[in-house]
């Protein structure tokens, strides 16, 4: 084939960029204006950037140097700690238990009708678009400042996600099942009982199991709020600037989230394969 | 005989997953006990906290009355009333809007090029797929608004501080997601680019990107809902957005405020999502087609 012969047959390849993909360079020329824009909007000075990151070099440095480390409180960072744990795990607990009844609630494979169903659906909703801090800040009116505030947020939180999983995974177990219940006659009670609930129950365990995990996670910034755990003890080194501590305990939450992680993924693998 | 067997074999597996199921109670049981033990809590407190909070959420909500609902913003109990402070959140919520979208932008590009150091198949060598890993381990580690403390710190109360924050959050989460995608892509299209002598950067834009694309976009997309939910709370430690109004008036019980705010955070949350779940679901059926 000659040149001109391939110019002829795939003409399209050929053709300038601009009218080869149009929408990638629409998309290109599109972002780049909303980053012109938006350095206006925020009003981004270099100045500030840099007087901002030549602040942060001691801070960087007394990050990594520790020099008292013996005379730290120890005591009030590990207590913390398991403060921290504690919060995940009630709070999860507590959801879960919620989650189960309000999930199959949820669920078509156990109600019929559409109404109530989409009212419950609607009202989880409602809970998951306020973000879990939100609800701290709520509860630490009502409950005082301390760790059981933390965890009823957590338990409100979680329980609107925690119930639209299990409703999820009601809807995807299969009727097989459930009607070789039903035609051996049974009532509704044990048709969930026996037809439902066995095929549900790991993907409920395992998915509680992965929100201890998250939760591990999110109850470090509970105590930013003053709804206890070490997110406290965190966020008043923070603000003291006793940097050293403060990267200490960020060290530390690292780790824990990191054993948390290993422990429940060999957990959630025995019990899918129970 | 056989039936015997088969019974006494059921009856062990009976009993062997009743003493499973009792050891899972008593070790929950345990836990719970140990928890409350750890956290203090009392039932007093709890008992009183929820009248409490019933009354929170009854002074939160707003008095609307039905005769003077749609009158101007001076009438109390007019829906006009609770919203007065309307153009503000809108302005608010538009600074939150665009803290996440460019954070998203700016932080899912960082991504992408350090997903190339960290995926295995890609990585020019291990010490830096090891040193990537565990750099983007550390950004996704450390919760958004620890680092939105330091930089509210360092660079003032404003937008720009939670901005930063959110860009090493996403960078670390989708860092690791993207080098996930690039390890699971076909190494075929990759191998014949070689074979016919494409450098390293062409390999990436013909061989790769092609294959992962629509992946990567449905998970930036994904990050985008969750840095938006994250942009209204940062404010809450001066990170800008409308987390900052939030925590003012929750802490100055202006009550209905909070009630009027929350609202519309859930709107825009849950909106955005739907918006971003109807544009996931096309990427991914037109790359299926």
């Amino acid at each position: 084939m000659t040149d001109n012969e391939i110019l002829s047959t795939h003409a399209k390849i050929f053709f300038p960029i601009w009218k080869r993909s149009p929408i990638k360079i629409l998309s290109i020329v599109s972002i780049f204006l909303y980053l012109v824009f938006s350095i206006n909007y925020f009003n981004f000075s270099i100045n500030d950037f840099i007087s901002g990151f030549t602040k942060m070099k001691p801070v960087i440095a007394s990050m990594i140097t520790w020099n008292d480390f013996f005379s730290w409180n120890f005591y009030s960072i590990f207590t913390g700690i398991l403060q921290t744990l504690a919060m995940a795990f009630l709070g999860t607990i507590a959801a879960s238990i919620v989650s189960i009844p309000l999930g199959l609630f949820a669920s078509r494979q156990v109600i019929k009708i559409t109404l109530p169903r989409f009212f419950i659906r609607r009202f989880l909703d409602f809970i998951r678009g306020i973000d879990i801090l939100i609800w701290a800040l709520i509860f630490v009116r009502a409950f005082g400042l301390g760790p059981l505030s933390g965890v009823l947020a957590i338990f409100v939180a979680d329980t609107g996600t925690l119930s639209k999983l299990y409703s999820e995974a009601a809807d995807n177990s299969s009727n097989k099942q459930i009607e070789g219940v039903i035609s051996s006659g049974s009532n509704k009670l044990s048709t969930i009982r026996f037809g439902l609930i066995p095929q549900v129950l790991p993907i409920f365990i395992s998915q509680s199991l992965y929100f201890f995990e998250s939760n591990s996670r999110s109850a470090v910034i509970l105590g930013i709020v003053g709804a206890g755990g070490i997110g406290l003890q965190l966020s008043e080194r923070m603000k003291a600037q006793y940097w050293d501590q403060a990267f200490f305990i960020i060290l530390l939450i690292l780790i824990m989230v990191a054993i948390i992680d290993r422990l429940s993924r060999k957990l959630r693998e025995k019990l899918i394969n129970e | 005989m056989n039936e015997i067997i088969l019974n006494s074999h059921n009856k062990n597996l009976i009993r062997k997953k009743r003493l499973w199921n009792l050891f899972l109670i008593i070790m929950i049981l345990l836990g719970i006990l140990i928890s409350s033990k750890v956290i203090d809590i009392n039932s007093t407190r709890l008992i009183d906290g929820f009248p409490r909070l019933g009354d929170y959420i009854n002074q939160i909500l707003p008095s609307l009355e039905t005769p003077s609902l749609l009158l101007d913003a001076k009438s109390e109990g007019s829906i006009a009333y609770w919203y007065f402070n309307l153009p503000n959140y809108l302005k608010l919520l538009f600074e939150t809007f665009n803290m996440a979208l460019l954070a998203t932008i700016i932080g899912s590009s960082i991504a992408l090029i350090l997903s190339f150091l960290a995926a295995k198949n890609t990585a020019p060598n291990l010490l830096t797929y090891f040193i990537t890993r565990r750099v983007l381990e550390f950004f996704r580690g450390v919760p958004e608004i620890i680092f939105a403390i330091l930089f509210v710190w360092a660079l003032g109360v404003g937008p720009i501080a939670g901005i930063i924050a959110m860009i090493i959050h996403t960078t670390g989460a989708l860092g690791k997601l993207f080098s996930e995608v690039h390890e699971n892509s076909d190494d075929k299209p990759i191998e014949a680019l070689k074979s016919s002598g494409g450098n390293w950067l062409s390999e990436m834009k013909f061989g790769l990107i092609p294959q992962v694309l629509p992946n990567l976009i449905s998970y930036i997309l994904l990050r985008f809902e969750i840095n938006i939910r994250a942009s209204t709370i940062l404010g809450f430690v001066g990170a800008g957005g409308i987390g900052q109004e939030l925590y003012l008036v929750i802490n100055f019980n202006y009550y209905e405020e909070v009630s009027a705010i929350i609202l519309l955070i859930i709107f825009t949350v849950i909106s955005i999502d739907l918006f971003s779940g109807y544009l996931r679901k096309n990427i991914i059926e037109a790359d299926n087609d």
